[in-house]
Formats: structure tokens, sequence, C-alpha cells
């Protein structure tokens, strides 16, 4: 007998609460980065529902063991991004909300680029592009020689794909047929200096990667039930691994940051803070 | 070399099942025997040195002890940050392997000369270097890099150099092996340069130069002690390694001197010259361009004496 489908409501719930997971996400990579006069939002807000629903719903990790054995690892190669994995991780409970006060401050475990030093719930430290995908296939292959249950999941942007480290990791793990491992592109077609296509284009993006072996599933990666759905049920094709190309807009959640490369670089000064803190808010 | 090194990796292997083996497709006629008795813990990545780096972490990460093998410097500068961000940032307990040290690649050309490695892993935090000087060593070295948690690089010749220590020699990460006893001078060498090093000692022995030899297999952490010892009781010290001597071994004897403001009767280097070479050849032709050893000692000391 199939287990009952879970009600319509309580789907509707999980995922409101997903999506106010988001929503909190975001608000505190804004505060965090206008007090540190950092940057990365765009590339932060790209991603936050990813993160949303990956720490709220999907990963079987445990704060109150963040070095749990069979736990599932992310491992957030696109380390530009630090502030939305730490908002993440805070919310989860892997860390008092209150560190995030101290991002980028001195003394302050939470580095601008992804640290793992002191900080619970960090699998490795990243920073530099390309460095994610190899050591998650390190961990996967782990995994299966131990046959541990858990999975390992990588999170790349897209320009990191230039990167040719990572195309040595595409090659190798469909070859191992590492079906413990999961990529999640964030596709938010801008990265520092244009867009994808005017840089270095990586289209047919799915193609490449569907030609290397993998199983492909594309999302738009700001509707929840569907990001919900591609990390679910892991994996679709034994034997491979997947990828989850998600579409997504740098600095979706802020009109005024929607789509803007000057958002990769840019702090909100306390006039955009509140404005952009506003329009959270308001989003249902 | 790189025989004592896989019979001993093997051992070790029997004895601990987190050591697997990733190589990027070189060591044709030497890994496999490790590859066929621990087939689940041997890995071919490709060729492709940074994915072999990263996997190394991502497994020291769930709980193996990675090696990871290549020749020259392919292990080391072609995957230099993940080396230095992912194994060394992280303390990752993986290991380093490189066959063909120096000019031991001699006649292949420049890309195949090892000769700048020691000086640029020097300068990454954590990371255990070691040289060893012939095949005894190679096994002790093999043996102590397992057991030591944490980055390691172990830098090897090739094939069929000399056993140079007739009775085994007490080894230990970071202390130098007095190989022979002399005031007169010390030569300090690391890795292969030993047997050399060895011979120019005879001459200079027999010219009543008896010098002190050590083998510092051991090159980060250097040990110190020996250092000062050396220039406190012998006529001066002559650093030797078959690498530039920018960044080297004798450039960490030169630190050690330099900072505890000892007294030293001389201190000279033999090493490769800091330029661009498109030299080619066996070792021992390229080891002649870098001068002569036998010379340089005994002109240190003459100048030395005369001062």
């Amino acid at each position: 007998m199939p287990s009952a489908p879970a009600s319509r409501d309580a789907v509707e719930i999980e995922l409101e609460s997903l999506r106010a997971l988001g929503r909190r996400i975001r608000l505190h990579v804004l505060r965090m980065v206008h007090a540190a006069d950092a940057s990365h939002v765009g590339s932060c807000f790209s991603m936050a529902d990813l993160l949303a629903v990956l720490y709220g719903a999907a990963l079987r990790v445990d704060p109150a063991r963040p070095d749990w054995e069979d736990r599932d690892r992310l491992v957030v190669s696109k380390g530009h991004a630090a502030a939305a994995v730490y908002a993440a991780l805070a919310e989860r409970g892997f860390f008092p909300v209150e560190w995030l006060d101290t991002y980028c401050q001195n003394g302050s475990r939470l580095a601008g680029h992804i640290s793992h030093h002191g900080v619970p719930g960090i699998e490795v430290s990243s920073g530099s592009l390309g460095h994610g995908l190899p050591i998650a296939c390190g961990m996967a292959l782990a995994g299966r020689c131990d046959e541990r249950p858990y999975r390992v999941f990588a999170l790349l942007s897209d320009g990191e794909l230039d990167e040719g480290s990572n195309w040595e990791s595409i090659l190798f793990a469909p070859h191992h047929g590492l079906d413990n491992l999961t990529a999640i592109v964030d596709y938010n077609k801008i990265q520092s200096f244009g867009t994808v296509g005017e840089v270095l284009d990586l289209e047919p993006l799915a193609d490449k990667w569907r030609a290397f072996g993998w199983s492909v599933r594309e999302i738009d990666g700001h509707d929840y039930p569907q990001i919900l759905a591609s990390v679910s049920q892991l994996p679709p094709v034994a034997g491979r691994p997947t990828v989850v190309i998600a579409h997504t807009i740098k600095g979706r959640g802020v009109g005024f940051m929607e789509n803007q490369l000057a958002w990769h670089y840019r702090s909100p000064n306390a006039e955009q803070l509140a404005a952009a803190c506003r329009e959270i808010e308001a989003a249902r | 070399m790189r025989t004592a090194f896989i019979e001993t990796l093997c051992e070790a292997a029997q004895l601990d099942d987190r050591i697997w083996l990733l190589t990027a497709d070189l060591g044709y006629s030497v890994l496999e025997t490790f590859a066929q008795r621990f087939p689940r813990r041997y890995l071919n990545v490709g060729v492709a040195e940074q994915n072999m780096a990263g996997i190394a972490a991502g497994l020291a990460h769930s709980g193996k002890l990675p090696v990871i093998y290549s020749i020259a410097n392919f292990p080391t500068f072609r995957c230099l940050e993940q080396l230095r961000n992912d194994i060394c940032h992280h303390q990752a307990n993986v290991k380093i392997v490189a066959v063909g040290g120096g000019y031991a690649y001699g006649p292949q050309g420049y890309s195949h000369h090892g000769i700048e490695d020691l000086a640029i892993l020097r300068a990454l935090p954590g990371m255990t270097i070691v040289a060893p000087a012939d095949p005894v060593e190679a096994r002790f070295a093999t043996r102590a890099i397992c057991a030591h948690a944490g980055p390691c690089y172990l830098r090897l010749g090739k094939a069929r150099e000399p056993v140079l220590h007739m009775s085994p020699p007490t080894f230990q990460l970071g202390r130098a092996i007095q190989v022979r006893s002399g005031r007169a001078l010390t030569l300090i060498s690391t890795g292969g340069m030993l047997q050399e090093s060895l011979a120019v000692a005879e001459r200079l022995a027999a010219e009543g130069l008896v010098p002190r030899v050590l083998s510092m297999h051991t090159v980060k952490p250097l040990d110190e002690q020996a250092v000062l010892r050396a220039a406190a009781e012998t006529g001066g010290i002559l650093s030797v390694e078959e690498h530039s001597v920018t960044g080297g071994l004798g450039s960490a004897i030169a630190d050690v001197l330099a900072l505890s403001g000892c007294r030293v009767g001389f201190f000279r280097k033999f090493g490769v010259p800091d330029r661009v070479s498109h030299e080619v050849g066996s070792q021992e032709h390229l080891l002649s361009l870098c001068g002569d050893l036998y010379r340089l000692a005994t002109s240190a000391v003459r100048q030395s004496r005369a001062a």
C-alpha cells in the first residue's frame, strides 16, 4: 500500500514555511552585508530559495550533531555567497542568530567567503571557485565505499563553471557511477563582468551535463514546489549523478537589485536597506 | 625509491583500511601491486590533478587516508591551490607523493624538472615535507607520513637509487640523521643528494677536512637544533639539494642561522641556480651544471680560514 499523500493543506503549510525561511535568509543577508559594507547580495539572493529548501526540508542534518556521520553533506562551492549560507545555518539552529552580526568583522568566525573553522554546519571552506565539486566527489566515494546512507550535494555558481576543475569532476562522477552525488547550479546568468552569455557562454548547459552522463533536472530556482521536487527522490536514475540546473535571477526578491550586475558588488546604504527589507517583508 | 615506497604503502594499507591510493594516470609498473591487492581503495582519476586533490580532500574529510601520486610537479603545482585551500587549510589527512623530484626526469625536459617544489610547498602552513635520501629512508618516510595526522609531501627520486644506509638509521620526522661525524664543516643534504655529499665527504676527509654529513630528510619542520649544533660545532655549513637555491633547504637553513644570531664559520648553498634554463640531459649532466660540490666545499673552508 502506498502511503497516503500528504494533504494539500499540509503541503501548502510546509511550502509557506519554506518561503518564510527564504525571506528571513534574505533579510539577514541584507543586514549582514550592510553592516559589513560587503558585497555579493545578488549572488546570495539567487540561491536563497535553494538554501531555504535544502536546509528547511531536504537535507538530513541535525544541528545538535553537526558532525553526525550519516548527515547529508552540502558543499557550497560558490563561497562568495557566504552570508546566505551562514543565515540559513543560523535559522536552522546550527549556531545563534546573533553570530550573524559578526559577519566579516574583526575576529569573527564568519569570513566573507565560506569558512568552516568554528562554524557548525559548514562542511568545507570555499571562496576560490571550482573546488567544491571535486571535494563532493571524494565525499560521495567515501560514502559509497562505507555503504553509508548519506547524500552529497554541491552548490555551484554558473560563472564558476568556467573553471576547468569542475569539468574534471563532471567527467569523473558518472564514470564512477556516483549516484549519491547531486550538483545544483545556481544559474542566475550573471557573472563578475557581465552576463554569462557575454563572458563565456555555457549554453547548451543541460546538454553538456547530459552528454557527460548526468541525470539532468531543470527547474525554476525560485519555485518552491519545483525546488523541493528536484531534490526529492534522488537519484532519478540509479548509477548516475544528478544535476539540478536551477534557473534563477540574480538579486531575486528586491526589485532594484534583480538582474543588476552592480549588486554583485554593491553594499546597500541605509536607505536602500530599509527599502529592500520593506519589499521582502511585504512579499508573499 | 618508488619500489620501496609502494611496497611500504601496501604493508601500511594491509594494516590500515583508511589508506587509499589515487593517481592521475601515472605510475605504470609501480602502482599495480597496490591496485591488485586493494582494488576498492585504488583510484585512477585520469589526467586530472585538481580533481584528484579535491577528491582526496573529500575522502579525508570522510575519515579516509588518501595518498595522491604523480610525477614531478604534477601532484603539486598543477593543483597547488587545492593543496593550499582544500588540504592544508582544512588540515586534511592527505599525503602527496611525487616521483621524480629534482632532475630524475632530466632528459624529458623542463616540464618534468621538479626543482621548485620544496620552496613552494614550504610556504604552505601545516605541510610536512619529506625527501628521503635512499630506499631505506623512503621506507621509513612512507611509514612515518602514514602515521602522521595531517598533510604531508613525500618527494621521491625515481628508481635504482643505491642504498646509502648500511644499517637501519633512527628515523623520525623532523630529525636529521647524522650519517657521518666530523668537525671541519657540515654538509646538510636532502633527498638523493646524500649520495653525492657522502662521496665529496670521502674526498674531503682524505685531505684532512673531515666533514659532518646530515641527511635532512624532513625539510619542514626543519631540525633547527641539528643546524645550530652544526654551526656551533663545525667549521661551517654547506646545504646540498637537487632543487633551486631559492626557497628550498638552503633557504630554510639560512633562516635558522640568521634568526638565531649564532656564529657560523661559513654558509654556502649548493643547488640549482635561479635562472631560466633550457638544458636537457641526464640527472648527472644537469647536476654538473649546478657547480662542483667538492670545490664549493674546499673554497668555503679556505676562505673561512683565511678570514
